[in-house]
């Protein structure tokens, strides 16, 4: 039978990762990931028999924390603790994504760091962390170590996450205080779906309304979602109400969408533009809430 | 944040950690794996059964539970992660005062169907309304939007919502008795009267089939081919099974005491219950395995002697017909299963004088039931006999089949239906019937079997998918003149109901209008896809897409509004249908047309005033019309009811009708109650036992209503008229039944029966009332002419929609639902019925598309959430139908047909593209704007 361990502290889920000696782990947040895989295997009569690392004891994985340095955000966090931490306007996107993942039940139980690593190409939370420029802090015995996300996040369900390593929290540097955002979803439905393009941008501009910061993320229209660092060069010293009609096709080059049950990849490609565009003049507009 | 007492060595010792938490408010303690899902401790070790499992891996919502107050799937929470939690289950809202209101407001509202999904509906709401007892809509679509229903569309579960507050401090209202008055004036008819069967629904208690079994019962598996076609060779099966402890014995073809095939059509037997040596499709079952529940969830199909060698496979109609294209079943060469044929006229002189003429080639694909209960159920073998307990629509036909496959005489085989949750056609089929009797039969000991969704998914019958090309046409004034299609349909591997939808399709696919012209053909094709079976409509849905779109291009053509067309072609009562037969009575759809009229007028200049913003999202209008024939097409489709006073003074309704959540137990014993005259409260039941129940046939074709709601009424009215004759008393007397005497009053006079003193039958029966109808039909000739059906439903919808001209996204503002129905038994019913077809038509119109291989979960193949159904207007045209009770007619499958060709017709009024293709998914959507707007 396989094992269920559930340490209550960081050092000794540590300690067991890098004990697991060969046999691998399958760390274990919310579980919302996890069970349908074991679901799916099932079915086919491929028995789901891994150790579980269960972390949802470990008290240093949870919360959130914001000053004036920046944010740290327990990997264990739910998204709707996520949704009704007190965070300035540029968290604003992954406010709204953690609203749109799954449906109430698994935004009260799913987690970022579950999100994170199980690396899924239109996994909602990575646009708007990648946006803020988000670093993961990756603890072992070994040590600890911080990585750029987009470095952490490599492509389909493959992370830089060692066989000994626990994600433990996401650091979002300080942001301007005119950092405002925004998180567009686009699905067949309203509910439950996984996104066919999302697109996160938080843009801070100056006094005189021109734009200092431009972060653009893009999901599901590649391997793992990215930034759009020639757009955002591109917008830098553009008045905010001007952005959305600088964005031209060939600023979402480095996209490379795929065709699959949900959309074409011509489709991606073309939705990816549109919600970049949308997501500019909505900023510009006001701050608000609104579903592709 | 919890933070759990137990280090990690303590909990990792063997798996099991000793879990203690509060459930309802009491104290358990578990000596489940911590790894268990919650959803299986609650369902398995502590017998909370409330709790459902419909996916597994919170796709749908129906495990939710709430966990420190705040909603989850139960089924992906390890139970190590609950220790000193408070888990709050539906078997304990009815303690809390939330509770019991959403309860007593979900049964006013008829917000239950098949009650399946009510559990977590009444959950969902709770954790909202604990925080606001009031909430918005927008604020009540969030909190519901993580659990998925198929019967209901959802809206009547909002009202309940939103509306549960004002049963807070009332007291359970009990049932209304509704008393019948004197004179044959109904009572009961035409009442909003709550489900008879909804108590156990809302409470969660309701026992569906994967809610009990026998305490000694096996668990059977299925072991199913991964492979859309393959070769396979078994090995040493007995090797396998003594290896395993546990595990009791592999199953077979040649373990089939009896024939090992079955298929609803007696000379269409076609599908293994086990394959031999060759599969036709992904997910047909090769052997089952059978054993203990941890033994045989544990298997791996890596150690099963099993050796698969994939052979080509043909994917589609187009490639079953292709030249040199195999043959999938010997004795269909061409692997064309089925034609149908509906001709009258002279189709190509109706062409030559036609001053309009459109054609299109349509495309549909396969779409799946979606119910939210997996099948599930068991056997158990008694003696000489079998009894089986499982979801089923179709309780007589099951024991015909269960009987074949185990060689044994009808009446050894005893079907006990389990409340169906949700088929929708789906479970017209044997599923694991056939399986659970031959491994109980051999083994002589219960065996029990759950479908995992994906099971359910890949195994299950399917719509057909259909390739439709047609051609209309009309005079200059715009009166059709003919109508001429050839519909191909992929029946799949398995004839199923194939020849059912080859069929109806000819009679129905020139839709509710007159055409003197006609030329109707169809064909079921086997390809290697999944079973084509029975789902709501019959390929009726997939031809109305066709006929229904071109309609639109000749009004256009003749420069008529598109509802003037519709209501100019309108059949009418004393016109003759393309199969010849004369409408008598109740074709309201002209009706249905003119109640629209204001409707359709207010919403296009809507549209109009909200396109001239020549913004990027333009509004469209589009109307779809409908008939649907109730019954069987052309052949007897009997119903047999029986309602009796027993000598302790119970009235009984013996009614073998399935409620599959339509609502027929409620329904029919209205009718019942108001032909009887005594209270609909007075009824005790007896459903749907073949041991004990008359045959009323299959839950399908929106027969019951009308089938056996004649057959009901004829039932209570024949006790009735043998109460009068025993008191000498008149048609009018009103009735009374107190204890065991029976009053019967009539202009002063009161007579009584003491029921204690008559002679009695043997289940103490004393006095009894037998009732039968069959619709009267005429079967079809070569050409399609006959009486297919002894009545139709008609209706017309409206849709308004806003198309994102961008993304090709589409937003349902609203639709504008007009039905004939004959006559509303229930209006709440009724209207559910409409509210769950025009959700079932959106998403074949806009989501759904099973992809075997693909699609085969709840995850990837999306069925309309809380958040994409619509307001819904609904206009009840009640034209009466002689033959009808009370004049009754179906609306089961009538309310999903004109939904997507609705939708479709805005989405064109909208964009000026006309999507031939469902479903209409935003790259395909954008792909036709794309081409239009000249865009590369």
């Amino acid at each position: 039978m396989a094992r269920y361990l559930r340490p209550t502290t960081l050092d000794e889920a540590l300690a067991l990762r890098a004990q697991a000696g060969g046999v691998p782990l399958t760390p274990l947040a919310g579980g919302t990931d996890v069970y349908p895989v074991r679901t799916h295997r099932s079915a086919w009569f491929q028995p789901f028999d891994r150790d579980m690392l269960d972390l949802g004891a470990v008290p240093e994985l949870s919360g959130v924390r914001h000053d004036a340095a920046g944010t740290r955000i327990g990997a264990g966090t739910t998204w709707s603790a996520i949704a009704e931490a007190a965070l300035p306007p540029a968290f604003d996107a992954l406010k709204q994504a953690s609203r749109q993942v799954g449906g109430v039940q698994i935004q009260n139980r799913g987690t970022i760091g579950g999100n994170l690593c199980n690396a899924s190409p239109a996994a909602d939370g990575v646009p708007p962390l990648l946006a803020l420029d988000a670093q993961v802090e990756l603890a072992s015995l070994r040590g600890r170590r911080r990585l750029p996300l987009a470095d952490f996040v490599l492509g389909n369900r493959r992370t830089a996450l060692a066989p000994d390593e626990i994600l433990v929290a996401i650091h979002v540097p300080a942001q301007p205080e005119s950092a405002r955002s925004i998180f567009l979803k686009l699905g067949a439905r309203a509910y439950l779906v996984i996104s066919i393009a999302s697109v996160a941008a938080v843009v801070a501009t100056d006094d005189t309304g021109k734009v200092t910061d431009a972060c653009i993320a893009v999901g599901a229209c590649s391997a793992a979602p990215r930034r759009l660092p020639t757009l955002e060069a591109k917008l830098v010293g553009r008045p905010a109400g001007d952005l959305a009609a600088l964005v031209q096709p060939e600023d979402l080059a480095a996209l490379s969408p795929i065709d699959d049950v949900r959309a074409s990849a011509a489709y991606r490609r073309d939705a990816a533009l549109v919600l970049v565009r949308r997501a500019l003049a909505q900023l510009a507009d006001k701050p608000m809430e609104v579903a592709a | 944040m919890n933070i759990h007492d137990r280090s990690a060595l303590t909990a990792s010792a063997d798996g099991t950690d000793g879990i203690t938490f509060r459930l309802n408010g009491a104290d358990v303690a578990l000596d489940d794996a911590s790894d268990s899902r919650l959803s299986e401790v609650l369902r398995t070790s502590l017998g909370a059964t409330g709790t459902k499992v419909g996916c597994d891996a919170g796709d749908c919502g129906a495990c939710t539970v709430l966990i420190d107050e705040a909603q989850a799937c139960a089924c992906l929470v390890p139970v190590g992660q609950i220790a000193g939690r408070d888990v709050l289950t539906v078997e304990g809202l009815a303690q809390t005062a939330i509770g019991a209101a959403l309860q007593q407001a979900f049964q006013a509202h008829g917000a239950a169907q098949c009650g399946i999904c009510t559990p977590s509906m009444l959950m969902a709401a709770y954790d909202l309304l604990r925080r606001n007892p009031q909430p918005g809509e927008r604020e009540t679509l969030d909190a519901l939007g993580g659990v998925l229903c198929r019967c209901t569309g959802y809206l009547k579960i909002v009202e309940a919502v939103r509306d549960a507050h004002r049963f807070f401090d009332e007291p359970a209202e009990p049932q209304r008795a509704l008393s019948p008055l004197v004179g044959g004036e109904c009572a009961s008819i035409g009442s909003r009267l709550a489900r008879l069967d909804g108590a156990p629904k809302v409470a969660g208690s309701e026992r569906y089939g994967a809610d009990s079994a026998p305490d000694d019962a096996l668990w059977l598996r299925a072991i199913r081919c991964p492979h859309p076609r393959a070769r396979f060779t078994l090995g040493d099966l007995e090797a396998f099974v003594a290896a395993r402890p546990g595990l009791v014995r592999v199953f077979t073809a040649q373990d089939v005491p009896g024939e090992n095939s079955f298929g609803i059509y007696p000379h269409l037997k076609d599908q293994p219950v086990f394959s031999i040596a060759e599969t036709r499709y992904r997910g047909e079952c090769v052997l089952a395995v059978v054993g203990e529940k941890e033994a045989v969830e544990r298997l791996s199909i890596d150690d099963m002697p099993i050796a698969w060698e994939p052979l080509p496979a043909m994917v589609g109609s187009a490639a079953a017909l292709a030249e040199g294209a195999f043959t999938l079943h010997d004795f269909v060469p061409d692997n064309v299963l089925t034609r149908g044929r509906v001709e009258r006229g002279d189709v190509e002189a109706g062409f030559a004088q036609a001053a309009h003429v459109a054609h299109g080639a349509f495309e549909t694909g396969f779409v799946e039931h979606a119910y939210i209960e997996p099948e599930a159920g068991y056997a158990k073998r008694i003696g000489d006999t079998i009894e089986i307990f499982a979801c089923t629509q179709a309780p007589y036909m099951d024991r015909d089949e269960v009987a074949r496959v185990l060689g044994l005489p009808l009446e050894s085989v005893r079907i006990l239906p389990s409340p169906c949750g949700g088929g929708f056609g789906g479970k017209l089929d044997v599923s694991l019937q056939p399986m659970l009797a031959v491994a109980a039969w051999v083994l002589d000991r219960p065996v029990r079997c759950i479908f995992s969704r994906i099971e359910s998914m890949i195994s299950s019958t399917k719509r057909h998918p259909s390739s439709i090309q047609a051609k209309a046409a009309c005079d200059a004034a715009g009166r059709l003149v003919a109508y001429a299609m050839a519909g191909d349909f992929d029946t799949g591997a398995y004839a199923s109901w194939g020849p059912t939808v080859a069929g109806r399709v000819p009679v129905h696919a020139t839709g509710p209008y007159k055409v003197p012209h006609v030329r109707n053909l169809s064909r079921a094709i086997y390809t290697n896809g999944p079973p084509s079976g029975a789902f709501r409509g019959f390929g009726v849905p997939q031809a109305a897409l066709a006929q229904e779109s071109l309609f639109d291009d000749l009004a256009a053509a003749a420069g008529l509004d598109r509802l003037e067309f519709r209501l100019i072609n309108a059949i009418r009562a004393g016109d003759t249908t393309p199969s010849g037969q004369r409408l008598e009575a109740s074709a309201g759809l002209a009706e249905c047309l003119e109640a629209l009229k204001p409707h359709w007028q207010r919403l296009l200049a809507d549209a109009a005033a909200f396109n001239a913003l020549e913004g990027r999202t333009r509004r469209g209008v589009g109307i779809g019309c409908m008939w649907y024939g109730i019954g069987n097409t052309g052949m007897s489709n009997p119903s047999t009811m029986r309602v009796t006073l027993s000598r302790d003074g119970r009235l009984t309704f013996w009614n073998g009708a399935v409620d599959i959540g339509q609502g027929s137990t409620t329904v029919l014993t209205q009718i019942a109650a108001d032909a009887l005259g005594l209270p609909v409260d007075r009824f005790d039941f007896v459903l749907g036992d073949t041991a004990l129940t008359f045959d009323a046939g299959k839950t399908s074709a929106s027969r019951q209503t009308f089938v056996s709601g004649r057959a009901a009424e004829a039932a209570a009215a024949a006790l009735r008229a043998e109460i009068l004759r025993l008191t000498n008393a008149g048609p009018s007397a009103r009735l009374a039944l107190e204890g065991t005497s029976v009053t019967v009053a009539e202009n002063g006079v009161v007579a009584h029966i003491d029921l204690a003193a008559l002679p009695a039958q043997a289940d103490g029966t004393v006095l009894e009332g037998i009732g039968s109808f069959d619709p009267p039909t005429v079967p079809l000739d070569a050409m399609g002419q006959g009486v297919p059906y002894a009545t139709y439903g008609f209706a017309a919808q409206i849709a308004s929609l806003d198309v994102d001209l961008d993304l090709g996204t589409i937003r349902l503002n609203r639709i504008v639902a007009a039905h004939d129905v004959g006559r509303a038994i229930n209006p709440m019913l009724v209207e559910g019925q409409i509210h769950g077809g025009i959700a079932q038509g959106i998403g074949l119109a806009l989501m759904e598309e099973y992809l075997p291989g693909r699609t085969e979960n709840l995850h990837d193949y999306l069925i309309p959430t809380v958040g994409d159904v619509p307001p819904i207007d609904i206009i009840l045209v009640e034209d009466p139908e002689p033959l009808g009770p009370s004049g009754a007619k179906g609306i089961g499958e009538p309310a999903l047909v004109p939904t997507a060709p609705a939708i479709l017709g805005a989405i064109r009024h909208a964009t000026g593209v006309t999507p031939r293709q469902v479903p209409v998914l935003p790259h395909r959507l954008w792909e036709l704007l794309r081409a239009k707007e000249g865009r590369s």
